[in-house]
């Protein structure tokens, strides 16, 4: 039974379809992947009981002929999402108490179509991070090890680690996430796993904690381009209780992936050719050029002229964004309340014990830049500059239907490093930012190892709305990287 | 004439803006569909958006959009197309978000005026500067235990119009008519109920005072002003304390003031130094609201006749004085009463029926002309019969007193006691000798030259005939006969 979690959801579809195993029975393989994976620290929250017991609502579903589109897979739940009577923390000590009396659109577009929840990944706390490290419910580690012998932990990325590794680690067929700025993107490159980003307004994000409003977008992660399709598929749809969720119908997107990309215009923007790019990744971008090309699409230069200032202006607007969102955490309705003399020390002993230091750090930056005086410069500046962003792109996509990039500019590192340096840690993202800003689709193909036998992710940068072009180029790609390698604590396990 | 202040050193002139928060007349909230009820137990009312859930997400509620654009119509200003929500950022346990979703840089109306009556019978033109939406925030209640507070969110998040003035107001007259005419305007168009006892309009004043004809002066800010008295009083209050500092050789520190009804003074609550710095910044929840021009078109097709309109016509069409008129378009409900009323007799007797008698005695009572016992359509017919001399006016005030107190029609008042006028020539011709027989050293004194008898004849007609005699011919047959 235990190659049951080594199965994609397309195939444990097919699988439960042919009546080779119940969803109980997948859901159990899973449960056990949990325990075993437990020091990954993946989960805030494991719900194995509600999983099973949704696994047999599944089965019966499926007996009496109703099979929705994600009829008994089981999933993990970013716990960012909010879960009708289950837990929910943005890996937040302000939230540790908290129990929603509602479920998130999104989660509950995937439990309508069938779903199972396993559990409640952690992630950066208020998903302020790339790297899982800022959760108050400790580090999550990534289910891969350099070849090195060093045997150091690595991070699963961020902010959505929790799911980035328990999907890598085959604990859980795939996952949601939430990308504000990268945080599906980087973690799905970081682990070896598919992850899309749709455009903003594609989900809802009615019952999503959060971060950056204007940024914020669920997607999923799954170990394949398909199963993203097939996920997103679910997870997508207009919903008027979010005003800037889009009314368009949702295509079916697994039927996007025809594997041709003949005629197709891939675009490689020049500013993403950084100072420093490692030589590996700069190969695996050749690499995924040449695999294209030879696909019978045409390789065209491109530019996205005010690149460079993407990182700065996500590090205005997302924090000016965060600070004023974070504002309802006070203890005073729900969550953690620490008790003061006056009202203003239970606002700042709530705040202080409350939440960490990046999200403390972040709303204090986006508190300064929102300030008298101070706004214009920098609030005003950086929505100008956000405009000229999306200008770019848009103009880039006269020339091209795709934009190829690398995922990230390094692979995983160890848990610890960049920690002293906020900055360096921000740099993660410089691939991933640019596509946030301007709201387009984008999604990370594992495409090849590094030298220290760590995955590495290609982007596929789309128009606004075509996920489909992205999806179909994204599964061209993975074909043509036949990426087969597996986190060295699976192959320990197998061995 | 604008009121001028004598200080120790010369004239004052008062300045005046008004800021007033009207709460939008809506089943449900700005953002969220939760009731908008006044009344309900503490937290009853209240949805998960209210409440600023984590993940709750605003949706505008179109009703309240409507609403503003009325208003807005009504205030004769420009509504704006394109307007935006922002987001005002402060901390307080009654405001659940940590911020209040208003409109700032792009209200969704823009400049526009109203004129106001004035005690002397004129009429003056304020500007408006603008009306924006908000969330209206929910209610701290710091008296019911020794170490608590408790917090009531049933207001939170309902539709507020904020509407601003320009500071054209010149004294605490014109104040308290613009809020009066402000009022008005929002009850004729069915956008606030405008009752500020219950807070659902609420004040914030802006005092300024500055030699007349020279630049405005620093202003400060009074709030807590929660009925036209106490506008009257702060403004008079507050004034009179600027022009002393000033005069003292002091200045005035623009801050917020607190106006104390108890103590009948204003103090200070916050400097400006003090201020939030609100951070205002737009909302990425919402969209930009953006409004087809023909769908404001077809909200203004649908206004309501407004109080200054209603005025004009009430004086062309119906004769009436322009104080009568703006009496009577005080209420739609009071403007609608009479044009009942003047349907089937004179309009200007029955301008001076509603005026004088019944909303004299309803007055009185402390009743609404909604509870009226007597009907539009039964004061007309009385006032009918005066009119076709059926009654006289002094029998009408009779029948008018047992129609308040039975509410019985006119008619059936007047056949029941026999109150019909005599026009008999001959029965009051009878009487009129019968008086003139029995009073033969009055009939000399006046034949003799004493004029002032005359007024005793007809007084003893009319006693004999109970009130019924018609007067015209009683004077007639009278002065025939002496």
């Amino acid at each position: 039974m235990t190659n049951l979690t080594h199965l994609n959801i397309a195939q444990a579809l097919e699988g439960l379809k042919k009546k080779e195993f119940t969803s109980v029975e997948l859901t159990q393989a899973h449960v056990k992947a949990t325990e075993e994976f437990r020091h990954l620290n993946a989960y805030v929250t494991e719900t194995s009981e509600l999983a099973l017991k949704q696994a047999a609502e599944s089965d019966a579903r499926r007996a009496k002929g109703q099979v929705g589109l994600l009829e008994g897979i089981p999933l993990a739940i970013k716990d960012l999402y909010c879960t009708k009577g289950v837990r929910t923390t943005a890996s937040s000590r302000i939230l540790d108490n908290f129990v929603p009396p509602y479920e998130s659109t999104v989660s509950g577009n995937l439990f309508r179509d069938g779903a199972v929840m396993l559990g409640k990944t952690s992630l950066d706390e208020f998903a302020m991070g790339s790297s899982n490290t800022t959760s108050a419910y400790g580090n999550v580690i990534s289910p891969w090890k350099r070849n090195n012998g060093d045997n150091a932990d690595l991070v699963p990325g961020g902010s959505s680690g929790g799911s980035s590794a328990i999907v890598a680690a085959r604990a859980a067929m795939g996952a949601t996430g939430t990308d504000t700025g990268g945080s599906i993107r980087q973690p799905a490159s970081f682990t070896g796993i598919a992850g899309i980003k749709p455009t903003y307004g594609r989900c809802s994000r009615w019952g999503i904690i959060a971060f950056a409003s204007s940024l914020d977008q669920a997607g999923p992660f799954a170990r394949t381009v398909e199963d993203c399709a097939l996920m997103l598929r679910s997870m997508a749809g207009y919903d008027p209780k979010d005003s800037t969720c889009a009314d368009r119908p949702v295509p079916d997107y697994t039927a996007a992936l025809t594997g041709n990309v003949k005629g197709l215009r891939v675009g490689i923007p020049k500013e993403y050719n950084v100072e420093g790019l490692s030589p590996e990744i700069a190969k695996l971008w050749d690499q995924g050029k040449d695999w294209l090309k030879s696909g019978g699409a045409e390789i065209v230069d491109i530019s996205l002229p005010h690149s460079k200032y993407a990182l700065p202006v996500y590090y205005i607007i997302a924090p000016a964004e965060c600070s004023s969102n974070l504002a309802r955490y006070d203890g005073i309705r729900y969550g953690v309340r620490a008790e003061g003399e006056s009202l203003n020390d239970v606002y700042m002993n709530t705040r202080a014990q409350g939440f960490g230091d990046e999200v403390k750090r972040r709303i204090m930056i986006g508190t300064y830049v929102l300030s008298a005086g101070y706004y214009d410069a920098y609030y005003t500046k950086a929505q100008k500059i956000r405009r000229l962003i999306a200008e770019d792109f848009a103009r880039a996509f006269e020339k091209c239907d795709v934009i190829l990039s690398p995922t990230a500019p390094s692979a995983a590192f160890a848990i610890g490093e960049n920690q002293d340096d906020p900055i360096k840690m921000y740099l993660n993202d410089v691939f991933t930012i640019p596509a946030s800003l301007a709201g387009l689709p984008g999604m990370s193909v594992p495409a090849g190892l590094d030298s220290q036998g760590l995955p590495l992710g290609l982007q596929i940068i789309g128009k606004a709305w075509d996920e489909e072009t992205v999806l179909r180029t994204g599964h061209f790609v993975e074909t043509a990287a036949n990426f087969t390698a597996m986190p060295q604590m699976l192959m320990k396990k197998a061995a | 004439m604008a009121q001028i202040l004598k200080g120790e050193t010369g004239d004052w002139e008062i300045v005046i803006g008004m800021e007033v928060h009207a709460q939008i007349t809506a089943n449900s909230k700005l953002f969220s569909g939760a009731s908008t009820d006044f009344g309900g137990a503490p937290n009853t009312h209240v949805s998960l958006v209210d409440a600023a859930m984590p993940g709750m997400l605003p949706v505008l509620n179109e009703m309240c959009v409507e609403q503003a654009v009325r208003t807005g119509l009504g205030l004769n200003a420009q509504i704006n197309l394109h307007s935006e929500f922002e987001r005002k950022n402060y901390f307080y346990p009654d405001l659940p978000q940590g911020y209040q979703i208003s409109q700032y840089l792009h209200p969704i109306v823009g400049k526009g005026e109203i004129e106001i009556d004035l005690p002397d019978g004129s009429v003056k033109k304020i500007g408006i500067t603008r009306l924006h939406l908000e969330q209206d925030a929910g209610k701290s209640i710091h008296d019911q235990h020794p170490t608590k507070s408790y917090v009531d969110l049933n207001r939170s998040g309902c539709a507020l119009m904020e509407i601003v003035s320009e500071p054209d107001i010149r004294d605490a007259d014109e104040a308290c008519a613009y809020l009066a005419k402000l009022r008005m305007i929002l009850r004729y168009l069915g956008t606030c109920d405008g009752n500020m006892e219950e807070g659902s309009m609420r004040a914030d004043v802006n005092v300024s005072v500055r030699r007349p004809g020279a630049a405005l002066g620093t202003r400060c800010e009074i709030k807590n002003v929660n009925s036209l008295k106490a506008v009257q009083m702060a403004i008079d209050y507050e004034a009179r304390r600027q022009i002393e500092i000033i005069e003292g050789n002091g200045a005035i520190v623009q801050e917020t003031r607190l106006w104390d009804p108890a103590k009948g003074e204003t103090r200070s609550m916050r400097s400006k130094e003090d201020a939030h710095d609100y951070r205002y910044f737009p909302d990425p929840d919402l969209l930009p609201l953006e409004l087809k021009h023909d769908w404001v078109g077809q909200i203004k097709e649908t206004l309501p006749e407004l109080p200054d309109q209603k005025k004009h016509r009430f004086m062309l069409s119906y004769g009436l004085s322009a104080y009568d008129s703006s009496v009577l378009i005080a209420e739609k409900v009071r403007a609608d009463y009479y044009e009942t009323v003047a349907q089937g007799c004179d309009a200007k007797l029955a301008a001076n029926w509603v005026i004088n008698e019944l909303l004299g005695i309803l007055n009185k009572d402390g009743k609404a002309i909604t509870e009226s016992p007597i009907g539009a359509a039964n004061l007309g017919q009385l006032i009918a019969r005066i009119s076709d001399s059926t009654i006289s006016g002094k029998i009408a005030k009779d029948v008018f007193a047992e129609m308040y107190a039975t509410g019985q029609t006119a008619d059936s008042i007047i056949e029941g006691k026999g109150l019909k006028q005599v026009t008999d020539t001959g029965a009051i011709e009878k009487i009129v000798d019968e008086v003139i027989a029995e009073n033969p050293d009055n009939v000399a004194a006046y034949k003799s030259g004493k004029d002032k008898l005359f007024g005793f004849f007809v007084g003893q007609v009319m006693k004999k005939s109970q009130g019924k005699a018609n007067p015209d011919m009683v004077n007639d047959l009278l002065k025939k006969k002496l």
